[in-house]
Order: C-alpha cells, then sequence, then structure tokens
C-alpha cells in the first residue's frame, strides 16, 4: 500500500453560512485576506514537507473560485515542493483537463515538475466537479470524450523525443508539437484518472492507469472497482495489479478513540461547508437527465455527492476511517478486503479548522502505527485469494463500524 | 381545433419530428431553450389563417443530439437542409429566443424562400462591451431569479413540484441541448452584427415590455441593425409574450403577416 496525505487546503474563515449564497463560485474573495491565506499557504507547504519526512507521499489538487480549496493552480504548488521535498512521490489529482484550453501547456507543466522532482511526479487527470464548470467556461457535456482526447494528446507529448507532431482532433489542435523539457522518467509519469462508475473504471483499466475513487463508500465501491477489474482482465489478459486501484477516504488517527472521532469530526467540515445551489451543482450537460432532473427536485441521490454530514454515518459508509491506530486499521481493512482490494490510500488527513499540530499528530499515529500493517496487507495481496475473500463477503450499504473496533482493539 | 399532423423528416441520418397545423401559407417555427411551442394557445390563434410548421430541434422533447452536432452551427445547416426538404415557398420564420437568433442566421445565408421574418425575445447578438451582461446568464441564475427574469406574471412559469418525472426529465433534457447550442460565445455569435445587413425582407420583432433575459433595449439594438424592421412591444409580459399575452401576440403578427 502507498499512502498519500492529502489537504485539500481549504481557507476557513468565513463569514456566517446564512449571509452567502454558496462557498463556490460567487463568494466574494473580499472575505479572502491575503495575510491569513500567505499564513495557510505557508502551514500547507509545511504539512506536505512533514509527509515526506513521514515517509508518506503526498496529492494535491485544485479548484477554481472556492473557499474550499485555496490552490487554483495545483502544478505551482507541486513545482515547490518538487524542490522542499526528497523522497514523496508527487500526486497531483488532478489536472483539470476537460476544462483546460491547452492540453499541451498541461504537458509541458507536468514535465517540468518531474524534471525537477527527478522523477517523482504522478501525473492526475479529473473531469472536474460541476462546480468548476461555471469558473471554466466550458461546457460540460462529452466531458469525458474530452478528458481522453487531451490526455492522448498529452501522453505523445510526453513519448515524442524527435520533432514536432500534428494534433489536430474534436477539441484540441496544436500543429506543432514539440515539449521541452520531456518528462524524466520514462516513457513518462505514472497515470492516474478519477472514476466513478463501471463505465469510466473500463476506460482507465483499458488504458493500464491508475484508477482513483473518492469517497464512493460501500455502497458504490464495488461496482466501480469490479468494472476496472474486470476490464483490466479482458484488456490485458491478466489480473490486475494491485497498485492500479486508489481510494480516498477521510482519516483521522488518534492515541485514543474519541481523539480520533473528534479529528474525524473537524475533517468533516470538508462535506458540512460545501454550501452550494443548484445552478453550480447541476450545470447543464454535467449530469445525465436523470440525475439532473432529481437534482431539480432538490435530492443529491445518485449524484455521488455526500448526502449527510453525520460521522458515525459517514463511517459506515467507508467515507471516514477514525480512531486509535488498530480501530483505523481495522476499518480500512474491512473496506479493502469487501471491495477486493487497492494499492492506494488517498488520505484526506486536514480540513477546516483542524490544526497543523493536530494534523501532524494524526499523520504521525498513521505513519508509524497503521501504514507499516497496510503495507504488509498488499505485500501479501493474492489476486484469487482476494477475489474469494471479496465474493464471500455480501453486498452492503454500511458497515457496523462499532462491532470491527470492539473486536479487533487490542 | 386546426388539424394536426406530425411526421418526422430524416436529414442525413438526423431525425426531425415536425408538427404541421392549420392550412394556409406556411409558418416556419423555431423554438426556443424551453423546446416546442405547438400546444400552446398562440398557436391555435394564428393557425386560422396559416399553416404552422413546428420542428423539434435535435436534442429537445426527448430526441438524441447527434454526435457530431456541438453548436449552433450545426442546427443552421441541419435547418438549411430542412427548408429545401420542406420545399418551403414565401414563407414566414418565426423564432423564439433561441430560435430567433437560428432564424436570423438562416435569413443572412438567404431569404429566397421566405417573404417575412418575425423574432420573438430573441438573442443572438451583443450589443454591449465585453463587461456588459447583455443576455442574462441563464445557466448561472437561480430557479428564482430565471423565473423573475423571464416572467412577468410569475405565476404562469412552469413548476418543477407539478411535472411528473418523465416530464421533468425531457426538461433536463432540454437544458443540456439549450447549453450545447448557446454556450460560447454565450447565446450570440460576434460575427452575425455584419451580416444582418443582408436580410432583405420585412422583419417584425416582438418583445415583452417586461423580458429580463434580453431586454426591449436589447431587441431596439437588434432591430437598429437589420434594414426593414419594426420593434413591438407587448406589455405585461417577460420573455415568453406567446404565452403570457397569446392574444395581443396573435394580433401582431397576424397584422404583420397580412400586411
Amino acid at each position: 500500500m502507498r499512502a498519500w496525505f492529502f489537504t485539500e487546503d481549504a481557507y476557513p474563515y468565513l463569514p456566517d453560512e446564512d449571509s452567502y449564497e454558496s462557498i463556490r463560485v460567487n463568494l466574494p474573495n473580499k472575505h479572502f485576506d491575503p495575510a491569513t491565506g500567505a499564513d495557510l499557504y505557508s502551514m500547507y507547504l509545511d504539512m506536505w514537507c512533514a509527509a515526506d519526512e513521514m515517509g508518506l507521499n503526498i496529492m494535491n489538487n485544485e479548484h477554481h473560485q472556492t473557499a474550499t480549496c485555496m490552490v487554483p493552480a495545483a502544478p505551482i504548488m507541486l513545482g515547490i515542493l518538487a524542490r522542499e521535498t526528497k523522497n514523496a512521490r508527487l500526486l497531483i489529482l488532478g489536472n483539470p483537463v476537460s476544462n483546460r484550453s491547452q492540453p499541451v501547456r498541461v504537458a509541458e507543466e507536468m514535465a517540468l515538475i518531474d524534471v525537477l522532482s527527478r522523477g517523482r511526479l504522478e501525473c492526475g487527470f479529473v473531469r472536474g466537479v460541476p462546480y468548476e464548470i461555471a469558473p471554466a467556461n466550458v461546457f460540460p457535456y462529452r466531458g469525458a470524450e474530452k478528458l481522453w482526447e487531451a490526455h492522448d494528446l498529452i501522453t505523445k507529448a510526453w513519448t515524442t523525443h524527435d520533432g514536432p507532431f500534428n494534433f489536430e482532433g474534436r477539441w484540441f489542435h496544436a500543429r506543432q508539437v514539440n515539449i521541452w523539457p520531456r518528462p524524466y522518467q520514462q516513457p513518462h509519469p505514472p497515470v492516474w484518472v478519477t472514476m466513478g462508475s463501471a463505465g469510466s473504471a473500463a476506460q482507465v483499466a483499458q488504458r493500464g492507469h491508475i484508477g482513483a475513487v473518492f469517497l464512493a463508500g460501500y455502497p458504490r465501491i464495488r461496482g466501480i472497482f469490479d468494472g476496472y477489474r474486470k476490464a483490466y482482465l479482458e484488456t490485458h489478459g491478466t489480473d490486475m495489479p494491485i497498485d492500479r486501484l486508489a481510494y480516498c477516504a477521510l482519516i483521522c488517527v488518534g492515541n485514543t478513540e474519541q481523539e480520533g472521532l473528534d479529528g474525524a469530526e473537524k475533517l468533516l467540515w470538508y462535506m458540512s461547508s460545501n454550501k452550494v445551489p443548484p445552478q453550480y451543482s447541476n450545470p447543464p450537460g454535467y449530469h445525465s437527465p436523470e440525475i439532473a432532473a432529481t437534482m431539480m427536485r432538490g435530492s443529491n441521490s445518485g449524484t455521488g455527492l455526500p448526502t449527510s454530514t453525520n460521522l458515525a454515518e459517514q463511517m459506515a459508509r467507508g467515507n471516514v476511517f477514525a480512531g486509535t491506530p488498530d480501530q483505523v486499521y481495522e476499518q480500512i481493512k474491512s473496506f479493502y478486503e469487501y471491495c477486493g482490494g487497492f494499492g492506494n490510500l488517498m488520505m484526506m488527513s486536514q480540513a477546516g479548522f483542524m490544526t497543523f499540530d493536530e494534523t501532524l499528530a494524526s499523520m504521525k499515529l498513521f505513519a508509524e502505527e497503521v501504514y507499516p500493517r497496510l503495507k504488509e496487507l498488499t505485500a501479501n495481496y493474492d489476486a484469487g485469494q482476494m477475489q474469494e475473500l471479496r465474493a464471500s463477503l455480501p453486498d452492503v450499504e454500511n458497515v457496523n463500524v462499532s462491532s470491527l473496533a470492539s473486536e479487533f482493539v487490542r | 381545433m386546426a388539424s394536426e399532423t406530425t411526421t418526422v423528416v430524416s436529414l442525413r441520418g438526423v431525425d426531425v419530428p415536425l408538427v404541421r397545423r392549420g392550412s394556409g401559407p406556411p409558418v416556419l417555427v423555431l423554438h426556443g431553450g424551453e423546446g416546442p411551442v405547438d400546444h400552446l394557445p398562440f398557436a391555435e390563434g394564428i393557425s386560422g389563417g396559416y399553416e404552422l410548421l413546428h420542428p423539434t430541434h435535435p436534442g429537445f422533447d426527448g430526441t438524441p443530439i447527434p454526435e457530431h452536432f456541438d453548436n449552433l452551427q450545426d442546427l443552421i445547416f441541419l435547418y438549411l437542409d430542412l427548408i429545401d426538404s420542406l420545399d418551403l415557398q414565401d414563407a414566414i420564420m418565426l423564432g423564439f429566443s433561441m430560435g430567433g437568433w437560428l432564424a436570423t442566421e438562416l435569413a443572412v445565408m438567404s431569404t429566397g424562400r421566405f417573404s417575412k421574418l418575425v423574432l420573438v425575445d430573441s438573442v443572438g447578438i451583443k450589443p454591449g462591451g465585453p463587461f456588459d451582461r447583455d443576455i442574462a446568464d441563464v445557466f448561472a441564475s437561480s430557479a428564482e431569479e430565471l423565473v423573475k427574469a423571464a416572467w412577468h406574471d410569475r405565476s404562469l412559469a412552469p413548476s418543477v413540484a407539478d411535472m411528473t418525472d418523465a416530464e421533468l426529465q425531457k426538461v433536463a433534457s432540454n437544458r443540456i441541448a439549450h447549453g450545447l447550442y448557446t454556450w460560447e460565445p454565450y447565446m450570440h455569435n460576434p460575427k452575425l452584427k455584419y451580416r444582418l445587413h443582408r436580410i432583405d425582407i420585412p422583419t417584425l420583432l416582438i418583445w415583452g415590455e417586461n423580458d429580463g433575459i434580453v431586454t426591449p433595449e436589447y431587441g431596439a439594438a437588434l432591430r437598429d441593425l437589420i434594414p426593414d424592421a419594426t420593434l413591438t412591444v407587448i406589455p405585461e409580459a417577460g420573455h415568453h409574450p406567446h404565452i403570457e399575452q397569446p392574444d395581443q401576440f396573435a394580433g401582431r403578427f397576424l397584422e404583420f403577416a397580412a400586411s
């Protein structure tokens, strides 16, 4: 297992929630104090550097026009980390290439970070959440097709070393592509792509890239990971290596159960602060008409968006792993076995008002007490055994977290 | 009620549903972003002396978006084929909102098959500068803001609560098609204002006095760019004067059509 420390770099100092319509898109930036922002950037960079020192890997991302994420240009933060860190793999998850007009620029930025870091970049591509549509001003219909066209152009730019090539696609045009620098890693940095259904997973699997899933929980994870494994086997003729799948959850490890739960409550700011009106969460062409219609009725069901910010419920759904090191390990192991295994754990371990010290304490406990056991878990991965185990576990919407905890606490 | 027939016109693999209603000189009706208007009372009001031809734009009313469609250009060229296929002669072209933009684009290409043009609360041009929001951003507006901008009598606005799931999915599909045809440049073609001089048939612009999507001032700017155009403003109506004031709407249409 490889663990990836992740914070979304929130700016949490907001006015009364009733005083604004949305935390995304139209929240006036008068609420962003630059001096406070500078302190926060410094803190987040220090957290990532601490992750590097603890032997964790680093993940970052970007969003636009939002207080939930102060970083509108993830490559800039990665450029700093390429220089400031020594060992961590540097994952950007990801470049919102469906919303960007210049894939060649993305290829250049990523190659630069890869060289600066001497080959530590892991490059993700994402379609982006619906609230990114208004800031990007891009019509989201056929966004997945657009993502793959950008992907094809970028990977070709990374792997072409004998002068310019031509690209004239449906969305992107570049007639003299010849990037400098080229990537450090050969043939190119590992590619990650987010997925949210068996269908989108199949497209990632067919290309052999790492498929990443955010907060799908027990209710949706099997459909997605099963879709990946099946398409991988059909395309490549072998079982998927376990490092091809990644799952992101909110994680807090405490010295006591209560300490872990208290930290997890703070992490839930990520969900509870996400006040977004329908015109930004349901832009035309992003969701299918069926899902768009349910959202017009005022429901989030079927959208993949969290419907509850209750900690116990989110833990039961497998979106939050929290408690003592033993408890967190058992919660992750339960989820891991249920979904058939994954080799990358993206851990959102800081959000909202969680302080630097609180975050580092949790990360340290994770790195020292949980991570070694997770590495052992995946080191012993056997595709056949895992599928037998997975098949023996019935489909569930939730698990009884307290039973997991009581059974295994030493 | 006037007789009504529904056919499908197949144009190189794209099927266009077509509702024909009434008898007399043809009126090609191009609907706006809300979808087909053939079922509305105003249509009854003008179908006595005219044959109304109501095509449904691909993507609306549950029809698929053709694989190669990206923007309004695709619709314009589809309708060039449709107009030839219907062999229209001396027809009146009547366009609502986005359909008005479509009608204008068709008219600047050729007015050969048309005798008159009627544009209702139409989009298609950008009179102001880059920082001016000439057309309300309907895709970034809340449902409440939209109702406020589009309706004089807000009680007439369609209500999600009154719709069946199937109806609501149709609305959601219409919204996708509307976005496809109008997203960027938003609801206009920057080149269109340099082409409007080509419209050499009498043109009537009908506008709702309280339209907050495109105001009567926008209508006046459009009128000023079309050689033989007049603007008539209907009181107590917003973006849909044909729905809010169907009798007045039909009256002004019929007067112009007969002139």
